[in-house]
């Protein structure tokens, strides 16, 4: 397979839908219960990320303490739940994963 | 207009707010460069994806598909399915960009990523000033971009000698700085209810291929949340009268 038409049309392919609502925008007025539905995106897309990543794991759901991403994760939970600091809540999580690789 | 200096002030405040994230993605640029070398990509082409193409989720699929002998057409059609997420994050932003001109809209489209994006509509949430946000996100996405770029080349030297990297389990990071932007953000029975529903149907689909799952858990969640949503039901009645 040539890699530079893999590139190009990857280019194409992920620019195209970043790039779309922006041109429109101005142009279209969204409705506001569009608008008011669109502020929830980052908590609906981030936590099905999250939950992809941590519960399931080799393509299985993972609910055991050798899933050190689970672990992770739920400390970086209730870290947030009592700091609102982004690198705190970092800094706990990683410490968490850590911990679990070398004790668990 | 805006001072330089404020708009430097923004740019630099923009870099800083990322700064966790960034850090955060680190490792997945060192595995990216990494992975791509060992499924056979060159050099030359691994780094280009990264600054051509400049999503994390899309260079990885490509390259895991690419391992495994995947047709041309699969692999774009997966790129283009899971880029579908990047849509809805710049449906989002519109309010913001609307009075820019396409000088602006052209880059901020291209380097607008998970991170960048994650960090800009939490100040979009917790300010009600964003004048000049354009300047915030260029920041944001420009140390994103650079810091990406490098990781990228390290991964292409690292994959070369410790071969196992792929498999250390660095992609934690990213998921530990999203729980960060999430929970603070979690303040109307309406925001739990998205995060619950993005999770359970999450769990009910991830079988579902070409992360297909993803887009309709986030779909279900948003719906979800508008139904239970007092501010919607408000305005909707403003609306009538």
């Amino acid at each position: 397979m040539n890699e530079w038409l893999l590139i190009g049309a990857m280019t194409v392919l992920t620019f195209t839908p970043r790039y779309l609502p922006f041109g429109m925008a101005g142009k279209v007025k969204i409705p506001p219960i569009l608008e008011r539905a669109l502020t929830f995106v980052p908590i609906a897309v981030l936590t099905s990320i999250i939950t992809q990543s941590s519960l399931i794991r080799d393509g299985e759901l993972a609910l055991n303490l050798a899933n050190h991403h689970l672990l992770a994760v739920l400390a970086a939970f209730v870290t947030a739940l009592i700091s609102r600091r982004l690198f705190i809540i970092v800094t706990v999580g990683l410490a968490a994963f850590i911990m679990a690789k070398w004790l668990l | 207009m805006m001072s330089t200096k404020a708009k430097s002030s923004l740019f630099l405040q923009g870099a800083l707010d990322s700064s966790p994230l960034i850090l955060a993605a680190i490792p997945f640029g060192l595995i990216f460069g990494a992975l791509a070398i060992t499924t056979g990509l060159s050099s030359w082409a691994t780094l280009a994806m990264s600054l051509f193409v400049f999503a994390g989720a899309s260079q990885f699929i490509a390259v895991t598909l690419l391992a495994s002998a995947t047709a041309l057409p699969v692999i774009l059609l997966t790129v283009f399915v899971v880029n579908l997420r990047h849509m809805l994050y710049a449906a989002s932003l519109m309010p913001q960009v609307e009075n820019l001109p396409q000088k602006f809209r052209f880059p901020l489209a291209f380097w607008l990523t998970d991170e960048t994006f994650a960090v800009v509509s939490n100040r979009v949430a917790r300010k009600d000033d964003t004048s000049g946000l354009h300047w915030y996100f260029l920041g944001s996405a420009l140390a994103m971009y650079t810091v990406w770029a490098t990781c990228t080349v390290i991964g292409i030297i690292m994959g070369q000698q410790i071969p196992d990297i792929a498999s250390w389990g660095l992609d934690v990071a990213m998921l530990v700085g999203f729980i960060g932007i999430v929970v603070p953000n979690l303040k109307l029975r309406a925001d739990w209810a998205c995060a619950a529903t993005a999770m359970f149907s999450t769990l009910m689909t991830y079988h579902w291929p070409n992360q297909t799952g993803l887009l309709f858990s986030s779909f279900l969640a948003i719906s979800v949340a508008i139904l239970l949503d007092r501010r919607v039901k408000v305005s909707v009645e403003q609306n009538h009268e």
